[in-house]
């Protein structure tokens, strides 16, 4: 194990990108899918709104764009800190 | 060809591939048995992983739960995809670093009890059961039509298949084996999806069809689905008519529930590394989102061309009549002999009560002559659209591999939890390998007969009773690893206290719904119950998950604080490096 400093600061760093990931997660799903559709009842997508695409197609997309880009950011921070495998 | 002879060939054949991998993969030592030697390449990992996840529910269920319902049923899409974000997030790399093979030896270890240890088994045995009744509802569904027997036969034999075929091979057989069948189920959701979206839009891409114009009318086939589900009286297909809070606890409940449930969390036990763990989840959804991106297109074109077939002059004109569908093709020369097919195994019914001649399909309840079962709308879908026979006995195969790796899956996590977690952890550490293998044998055997019985009168349609047991899931394990790996305050006592309550109350809310034991009459209230809020059962367990941690947390409060020992484990966890492989002692 890495001395306890750099992993605190690593676990630090790990809940920020989790806190603002999760944010943008709610928002796509729950928000544009759910919460927020009457906003966007104005915007037209193929006979419907776009808080309907989001529901059944856009909140998919985003969570795909989301799970790789975690993966990515995890690996660099894992080298930054020298805790990776 | 005949259909009936295509199917089996088809499905044969199918199964042939399967079993011959489960043979080769044969699993020799328990720890092959029970995670696949960790050597499995993340790509791969994440088809079997969607293979294993997809099951009856995804593919045979939720596009007939999406035709009839429409964007209320947004939530099985959302909440059965975002639950990765999750599990990639908050659990799956912290468990591969634990280095394990269970999810409740992780629960033992890290709230340093046994009884967090056999309460998880509790929870994870309740869970897997619920949800092996909603495969062997999709199994009797597809079994019963391709062999043209009743629903109950088509059970029966499912049951048979799905032993015989989960106590062949351990994981490893299955994990080979479940690329296959990732592989079969996904070409046999797409097919069909790719021909009726091109005949109805135009677009080959299902997705993208689904918000086209109609090659005939010219008009967005969504609007055009609305204009006709709304003149025949039923619910608006595009408009929200489930209360919001509902919408919002059922997707929460679907999410943790998927980040909850043992047989998928264990998939990432088995990665080589925890940044493996991490993709290994991005590639899982890739796989899966190719069925769930297309799902929404099946649900709504099926719902448009099965108006269509019981319309053929449009819903203002006359409705097909009883001569029509006993003839098995309408006035233009349409092949029906669909409806008589699906007839036979009792999932489809229609009863001209007017005595007018005619099948009268209509929202009003009292006028309405036509009842389809929606489990039966995947499976039916290429039949209704008319699709060569070749596409509809692959479907059929399509079918079967979801329901059937899933159903392993399960299983296995019901027996590594019985065998490994119960009897080799707690009651005969010393048991020898051989017993330790037997008695996950007997385990599945046992868990299969319930789930079984259970099947014949199910709670729900294969989704909703396989969004009941996520709703389980969600409220017993997932707060637990979520305040293992996230907490260092949450003790051994609150642990368990949580769990127990989290569990309790959302198995109170489900029999007060469905019946005890999913015994009908035995429910008090309905489903939407506005003096419970309108939460329905299958929502609950987003609450059920709040108060599990209320619970943990009270508890743990006022209990002593967790050890040094533990709170060191929790640290390593948190950190990838010096992740070996795993061990099961």
């Amino acid at each position: 194990m890495a001395d306890n400093s750099s992993s605190n600061a690593y676990w630090k760093a790990n809940i920020q990108t989790i806190l603002v990931f999760l944010v943008i997660w709610f928002v796509c799903s729950f928000g544009f899918g759910i919460l927020l559709r009457p906003m966007l009842a104005g915007i037209g997508i193929g006979g419907t709104d776009l808080g309907f695409w989001f529901a059944q197609q856009g909140s998919i997309l985003v969570f795909l764009v989301l799970i790789f880009a975690y993966a990515f950011r995890m690996n660099k921070l894992d080298r930054e800190h020298g805790v990776d495998e | 060809m005949d259909q009936f002879v295509l199917n089996l060939i088809v499905v044969g054949a199918t199964f042939a591939l399967y079993i011959g991998i489960a043979i080769w993969a044969r699993a020799g030592s328990t720890a092959e048995f029970y995670a696949a030697g960790q050597g499995v390449h993340p790509v791969l990992n994440g088809m079997a992983t969607g293979a294993d996840w997809m099951s009856a529910a995804s593919f045979i269920s939720m596009a007939g739960i999406i035709a009839f319902g429409g964007y209320d049923t947004s939530a099985y899409l959302m909440g059965w995809t975002g639950g990765y974000v999750l599990l990639a997030m908050l659990l799956a790399p912290y468990l591969r670093k634990f280095g394990k093979f269970t999810v409740p030896e992780f629960i033992g270890d890290r709230f340093y009890s046994q009884a967090a240890r056999t309460v998880a088994v509790v929870c994870l045995i309740i869970a897997s059961i619920t949800y092996v009744i909603g495969q062997m509802t999709g199994v009797g569904v597809a079994f019963s039509r391709f062999l043209e027997v009743s629903n109950t036969t088509g059970l029966f034999i499912g049951a048979a298949i799905v032993f015989m075929y989960a106590v062949l091979g351990g994981m490893k057989g299955i994990t080979y084996t479940q690329v296959a069948q990732y592989v079969v189920l996904i070409i046999a959701y797409t097919i069909p999806a790719v021909f009726i979206s091109l005949n109805l839009t135009g677009n080959p891409i299902p997705a993208l069809g689904l918000f086209s114009n109609d090659v005939s009318t010219g008009a967005p086939i969504l609007s055009t689905l609305e204009g006709l589900v709304t003149d025949l009286g039923f619910k608006s297909y595009l408009e929200q008519s489930d209360t919001t809070l509902n919408m919002f606890l059922f997707t929460v409940s679907l999410m943790i529930g998927t980040a909850g449930l043992p047989h998928v969390i264990v998939r990432f036990f088995t990665v080589p590394k925890v940044a493996d763990a991490r993709s290994s989840a991005g590639w899982a959804l890739v796989f899966i989102a190719l069925l769930y991106l297309t799902a929404p297109a099946v649900g709504a074109m099926a719902r448009l061309n099965l108006i269509n077939t019981f319309y053929p002059n449009g819903v203002d004109g006359q409705a097909l009549s009883l001569a029509e569908i006993e003839a098995g093709q309408d006035a233009s020369g349409a092949d029906l002999e669909w409806v008589n097919n699906w007839a036979k195994t009792g999932l489809l019914t229609f009863d001209d009560k007017n005595g007018d001649g005619l099948i009268t399909y209509v929202g009003n309840a009292d006028a309405n002559e036509l009842t389809v079962n929606r489990d039966i709308i995947v499976l039916a879908n290429p039949e209704i659209a008319r699709l060569p026979g070749w596409v509809i006995a692959l479907v059929a195969a399509g079918g079967l591999a979801a329901a059937l790796s899933t159903a392993a899956g399960l299983l296995m996590a019901i027996s590594s939890a019985v065998s490994h977690d119960l009897i080799k952890g707690q009651i005969n550490p010393n048991i020898s390998e051989k017993g330790e293998l037997m008695a996950a044998r007997v385990a599945m055997a046992v868990a299969i007969a319930v789930a079984t019985y259970l099947g014949l009168n199910p709670p729900g349609f294969a989704a909703q009773t396989v969004a009941l047991a996520f709703g389980l899931a969600a409220a017993s394990i997932f707060p637990a690893l979520m305040m293992g790996i996230f907490s260092k305050k949450v003790n051994n006592v609150g642990a368990v206290a949580g769990m127990l309550a989290g569990l309790l109350t959302t198995v109170v809310y489900i029999f007060l719904h469905k019946g005890w034991f999913f015994i009908a009459d035995t429910a008090s209230f309905s489903d939407a119950d506005p003096l419970l809020l309108s939460i329905k059962s299958t929502s609950f367990g987003a609450v059920g998950a709040a108060i599990n941690f209320a619970v943990a947390f009270i508890v743990s409060s006022i209990t002593k604080p967790v050890p040094a020992n533990v709170v060191e484990l929790v640290e390593s966890i948190r950190v990838p490096k010096g992740a070996g492989a795993a061990t099961g002692h």
